[in-house]
């Protein structure tokens, strides 16, 4: 095709737009793809680098068992076509013009737009130096952190006892930290996902391996001229420092869909299909989609679990194209069934379906929590999700309950004790 | 279709076995077994399997 070829098809066809280039990025196109769409798709991405996969940033590869070349995604060969604008952020949207612009000033005009653009680390907002002070999110944070774990017999401390938090302090004992001291405001570590029955279990075989704990604690601020060499607490207590990681959960980058009257209060709201703002050419996929999930009930939430970007970007990319291409939308609203696993130290955690939505009633129907168990989560009576926490066996055993977890019928959809 | 699985990389955590289940399954010890030649009908399922592995150890040949 010669160019001015090229500009006659660009100017007949407007791309799909995919603002964010992560795995949820990638997915959506090969998705757009598997979904029939053959018209161009551009994804812009703020990173350097190819999409890659984020898991064992706070593991392997902080550990240094994994290069960070081999995290890479390979793209299918469907996508050979797209166009990368790596190194390169949307900063604006214009969804009544469907027109995006991005940092160098540059505007696309689109025909569908993928909102993929996730999340970013929160930091605290606390006084004191900024150098030592690390976080888990991209390939630059982990090349960081990985560095200063290097450098064996330093003192670690880790604000934040969620999951990145416990994998990081997992993972720099095993560096061979002298101290690894995880702070959180929660009485237990993970207890928001997990419960109080397997967050004590968690919290006593990190502590049984050497993990310390400054639990129900803030932290108020940061010790050091240069560099920070301490972490102090609201009770005045001065934790020492070489190395802090702060893994105190994200923010949405949403900024950029900021003017076109949007709910982004936490994420990106969008319908059943994953449409945003009741437009069908605007969908959103990934850690910021905040959506409703048909299995469950009618409250969207985001998730952040890693199956995500590929369940939604299915989804989303059948449902876009069904939209751009006039056939119509033939799938049945978006129903994932969430699935997480946690390695630390050398046990795993792994979840499936929504333990959040049944921690009041909690059953161990496996092991017993003083060894590897498997813990049920229920809600109306009825099972909404699974966790085990051992060695692989016992994940296993967790696995076997997803049939059941994907036969129950939808919370609230008739049930007598189903949601407020 | 060859399917080709990176045993070094692989950590048994079988989403692959939900994703395409009469290509890739455990054995009694628990080990994941798959056929390195499926049936290209069912190409769709290990294009999947391949996208739902944490670890990235499932690729597809020809």
């Amino acid at each position: 095709m010669n160019a001015a070829a090229a500009v006659a098809a660009t100017a007949a066809q407007p791309p799909v737009v995919v603002a964010g280039a992560s795995m949820a990025g990638l997915r959506t196109a090969e998705q757009l793809r598997a979904a029939g769409w053959r018209g161009p798709v551009v994804l812009v991405g703020d990173e350097p680098h190819m999409p890659y996969n984020r898991p064992p940033l706070s593991k392997e590869a902080l550990a240094g068992d994994a290069s960070f070349g081999s995290l890479t995604f390979l793209p299918r060969a469907s996508v050979a076509d797209v166009r990368w604008r790596l190194g390169t952020r949307v900063v604006a949207a214009d969804l009544d013009r469907r027109t995006v612009t991005l940092d160098d000033g540059g505007t696309l005009t689109y025909a569908g737009l993928v909102a993929a653009t996730g999340m970013r680390p929160r930091r605290l907002p606390c006084p004191g130096p900024r150098r030592g002070r690390h976080t888990v999110r991209t390939v630059a944070d982990a090349r960081g952190l990985r560095a200063a774990l290097a450098r064996p017999g330093g003192r670690v401390v880790v604000i934040g006892a969620g999951f990145i938090g416990c994998e990081v302090a997992a993972t720099a004992l095993a560096l061979g930290a002298a101290e690894v001291t995880a702070v959180d405001p929660l009485p237990l570590p993970m207890v928001g996902p997990l419960g109080e029955l397997l967050a004590k279990a968690l919290l006593d075989r990190h502590e049984r391996r050497g993990v310390r704990f400054a639990l129900g604690a803030q932290v108020t601020g940061f010790e050091g001229d240069d560099r920070v060499t301490g972490v102090v607490l609201a009770d005045g207590t001065v934790l020492a420092a070489d190395v802090v990681v702060e893994s105190v959960g994200s923010v949405a980058n949403t900024e950029w869909l900021d003017g076109n009257g949007l709910d982004l209060t936490d994420g990106v709201l969008t319908d059943e299909h994953l449409r945003v703002g009741g437009r069908p050419d605007v969908v959103a996929v990934g850690d910021i989609a905040r959506f409703p999930n048909a299995r469950y009930d009618e409250v969207a939430r985001r998730v952040e679990h890693w199956s995500i970007p590929t369940d939604t970007a299915k989804h989303a990319a059948r449902v876009l194209t069904a939209h751009l291409t006039g056939t119509g939308i033939t799938v049945e609203p978006f129903a994932p069934l969430p699935t997480f696993w946690s390695d630390q130290h050398d046990f795993r955690l792994q979840s499936f379906g929504a333990p959040a939505l049944g921690q009041d009633d909690v059953r161990v129907l496996d092991g017993d929590p003083g060894g590897d168990f498997l813990a049920g989560f229920h809600r109306g009576g009825r099972l909404v999700g699974v966790v085990s926490l051992g060695g692989r066996s016992t994940s296993a055993a967790a696995a076997r309950h997803r049939a059941e977890l994907l036969a129950q019928p939808a919370l609230g959809a008739g049930s007598s004790g189903g949601p407020k | 279709m060859k399917v080709v699985v990176d045993m070094n990389k692989c950590q048994d955590h079988g989403q692959c076995v939900f994703a395409a289940p009469d290509v890739f399954r455990f054995d009694d010890d628990g080990h994941l077994v798959h056929l390195p030649d499926a049936d290209d009908t069912r190409r769709e399922e290990v294009e999947e399997a391949a996208d739902v592995c944490p670890l990235q150890a499932i690729r597809i040949g020809d």
